[in-house]
Formats: C-alpha cells, sequence, structure tokens
C-alpha cells in the first residue's frame, strides 16, 4: 500500500502485537491461552507487515531459509525433550518422573516441562502461518505484476 | 422445481435433526454423562502432578502431550504439501529456458 | 410454552445444527469452487460449537485453580479435543485453496459447469 497513514501506525502498532503474543505463551499455564493461540497472534502480525508494506520487503525479514529452521527447529525441540524423560526414566515425555522442577502452582516458573513445550508450539505455528501465506501469495510475482502495490 | 425440492428435503433434515436433540439426556449440568471420572481426575489432581494452575495446559502438554505431537506434524505436513503443489512453477521455466 | 423452553435450553446445540445445515447446502448447491470450500470450513465450525456445547456447566466457572471452595469447573476435556479439529480444518482448507489456484492457472475459470466441458474436452483429445 502507498498510504502514509497505515504505514506510519503499522509500524507503532506490530510490536505491541508480538508482546501480546509472546505474553499469551510464556504464561500458558497460569491465563487460558497457550502455545497455539499465542503463535497465531505472532503469525497475524507477520502478516499484516506482508500486506502493507509489499512481498519482497516482507520476505527479507522472514525468508524461506528461516522458515525451514523455524519449523524443523520447533518438532526437534518437542522430540528433544520427550527423549530426556526417555533416558532419565524408561518414558517417554514425563513431567514429574524426569526430574524437571516443578515449583510452585501460579509463579511463572512452574510447571516443569509446560512452558518449554509451549514455546516450541508457538514458534512453530507462527511459522507455519506466515509460510503459507506467502506461499499462496508468491504465484502472482512475474515481471509485469512486481508484488502487492 | 429440483430447488424446491432441495429446500423441502433440508427442513425435513433439520426437523429430525433438531428431534434428536431434544432426545439427548439432561446436558449442561453435573450429572452429564460426560462429566466422568476422567474429568474428576483430571481436576483433582492436576495441580499435584503438574505443577500447573491451567487444567487445560496440563491436560494438553502433560496428560496428552502425544496428540500434542501429532498435531504439530499435522502443521508441518500441511506445510510441506502445499510448497509441493505451488513451488514447481518457477522449475518448469527454468527447465524451458 | 414448554416447547418455547426446551427450545432456549438447547439453543447452542439447534444453533450447530443450523450451522451444519447452512454449510452443507452450501456445499451442494453453489457452482463457484472457492464458496464451496468456504462451506466445508463452516461444516467444521459447527461442530466445533457442538462441542464446547457439551462441555458446559450451568453456572460453572473457567477451568483455572481459583482459592475459593466449593466451586464447580466445566468440563476441559472438550476443549482440548477442539485443538486439534481446529488443525486438521485449517490444513483442509489451505490444501483445497492451492489446488484451486493451480487449476486456475491450467483451465481460466473456477466454475463447476465450465470446468466440467473442458475436462471432458481434455478427454476426448488425448
Amino acid at each position: 500500500m502507498e498510504d502514509r497513514i497505515v504505514k506510519s501506525i503499522t509500524r507503532m502498532v506490530i510490536p505491541f502485537i508480538q508482546l501480546y503474543g509472546v505474553f499469551i505463551i510464556l504464561h500458558g499455564h497460569i491465563t487460558p491461552g497457550g502455545g497455539f493461540s499465542g503463535g497465531t497472534l505472532i503469525g497475524t502480525s507477520l502478516i499484516l507487515y506482508t500486506l502493507v508494506f509489499g512481498l519482497p520487503t516482507a520476505k527479507k525479514k522472514f525468508s524461506h531459509r528461516m522458515s525451514q529452521i523455524a519449523e524443523s527447529g520447533g518438532i526437534i525441540v518437542y522430540v528433544g525433550i520427550g527423549l530426556v524423560g526417555l533416558f532419565i526414566s524408561g518414558q517417554f515425555l514425563t513431567n514429574i518422573n524426569a526430574g524437571f522442577p516443578l515449583g510452585e502452582p501460579g509463579e511463572l516458573l512452574s510447571g516443569g516441562m509446560i512452558p518449554l513445550l509451549m514455546i516450541a508450539i508457538g514458534i512453530k505455528v507462527a511459522s507455519t502461518m506466515v509460510s503459507l501465506f506467502h506461499l499462496l501469495i508468491e504465484g502472482d510475482l512475474d515481471e509485469d505484476h512486481p508484488g502487492i502495490r | 422445481m429440483k430447488k424446491h425440492l432441495l429446500n423441502v428435503l433440508f427442513l425435513i433434515l433439520f426437523g429430525i435433526l433438531v428431534y434428536s436433540i431434544i432426545e439427548m439426556p439432561t446436558m449442561q449440568t453435573v450429572d452429564a454423562p460426560s462429566y466422568n471420572e476422567v474429568t474428576e481426575y483430571y481436576i483433582e489432581n492436576a495441580v499435584n502432578e503438574t505443577g500447573s494452575v491451567n487444567f487445560i495446559s496440563a491436560i494438553l502438554a502433560d496428560y496428552r502431550g502425544f496428540d500434542t505431537l501429532g498435531e504439530t506434524i499435522v502443521l508441518f505436513t500441511s506445510v510441506i504439501a502445499v510448497a509441493s503443489v505451488l513451488r514447481t512453477v518457477k522449475k518448469k521455466e527454468e527447465e524451458e529456458a | 410454552m414448554k416447547i418455547i423452553q426446551v427450545f432456549v435450553d438447547n439453543i447452542n446445540f439447534i444453533g450447530a445444527v443450523a450451522l451444519f445445515l447452512i454449510g452443507l447446502r452450501t456445499v451442494v448447491t453453489k457452482k463457484n469452487l472457492i464458496k464451496r470450500i468456504m462451506g466445508l470450513n463452516i461444516m467444521g465450525t459447527s461442530i466445533f460449537l457442538f462441542l464446547v456445547a457439551i462441555g458446559n456447566v450451568t453456572g460453572g466457572v473457567p477451568p483455572i485453580l481459583s482459592g475459593e471452595e466449593g466451586v464447580t469447573y466445566i468440563n476441559p476435556i472438550p476443549s482440548v479435543l477442539i485443538l486439534t479439529g481446529i488443525v486438521v480444518v485449517v490444513s483442509i482448507t489451505v490444501y483445497s485453496l492451492s489446488l484451486t489456484v493451480k487449476i486456475y492457472e491450467m483451465y481460466g475459470t473456477i466454475n463447476q459447469d465450465e470446468l466440467t466441458n473442458l475436462i471432458r474436452e481434455d478427454d476426448l483429445h488425448d
């Protein structure tokens, strides 16, 4: 878009949306929310960036390489946490049998492995949403139509 | 003629489904059939065994964490499926050029 | 007036059934491909409404541990099943839309009747 008001307001609003998404991911074991909804919020903020500033500018911020790392990293971290439980005790993906510190219920640092799983899920869902949007839009680009303008 | 027949068919279907809803057992109370021992076990023992105050997060990530692993695999597969359909245009143009 | 009382008590389930039939009519009747994919999405969303309505308890509080005694929490298990459903519906919608993009590139139209004629001519020429 070439409107100056939309561009300046988007530049001001996007950090707050991402901060709210990170808050919802990290507080997944205290308040309603969790990994899926927080990841959707972060992905939506990046889709807003693509819609306002055009696809070539957004691909510099979130290229295909970064999407590959985020997608694979999310699953590898999840399975890695499960394998830690398998090596310490005999069970895959346990919380209290694998020695994760439980802490006081209601504090931020509690719940054992639950906040770690929520972070992995959040990164993965955000990367999925942005990759799907960029893949559906990309076919419009050639020399005659240079991106969303 | 066909459109009117289709509308009447959908209204009959709506009537049958509403009748089956009226015949359901008592819902939306504590006596509902879905509020059984599994739910009461989760509500009583979630804080002691998991350390999280949110019951839904405790069920999602601890008691049924394997299903959430399946979820992430489904998301991963969907991105790969869409990329395999939509990313072959540039390769064809490079091969033709 | 007993009929109206029963209707208002089960309004969530009847709304879910109505949404399902609206989605089904969209898939069966319309000729545009994208409208039919949106009909599939609406049918999936109606099932989520049905599941949430099953887990509700009249006069219950959200399932976060509160310090008071003697409160009844709503059933947390259907809310967990919905997350799986949402991911499946999103995957199906996205894949169908990507196939629609390829169909439009190849045939130039997304109307069902014109597509049937074009595919039949393609098969005759092969």
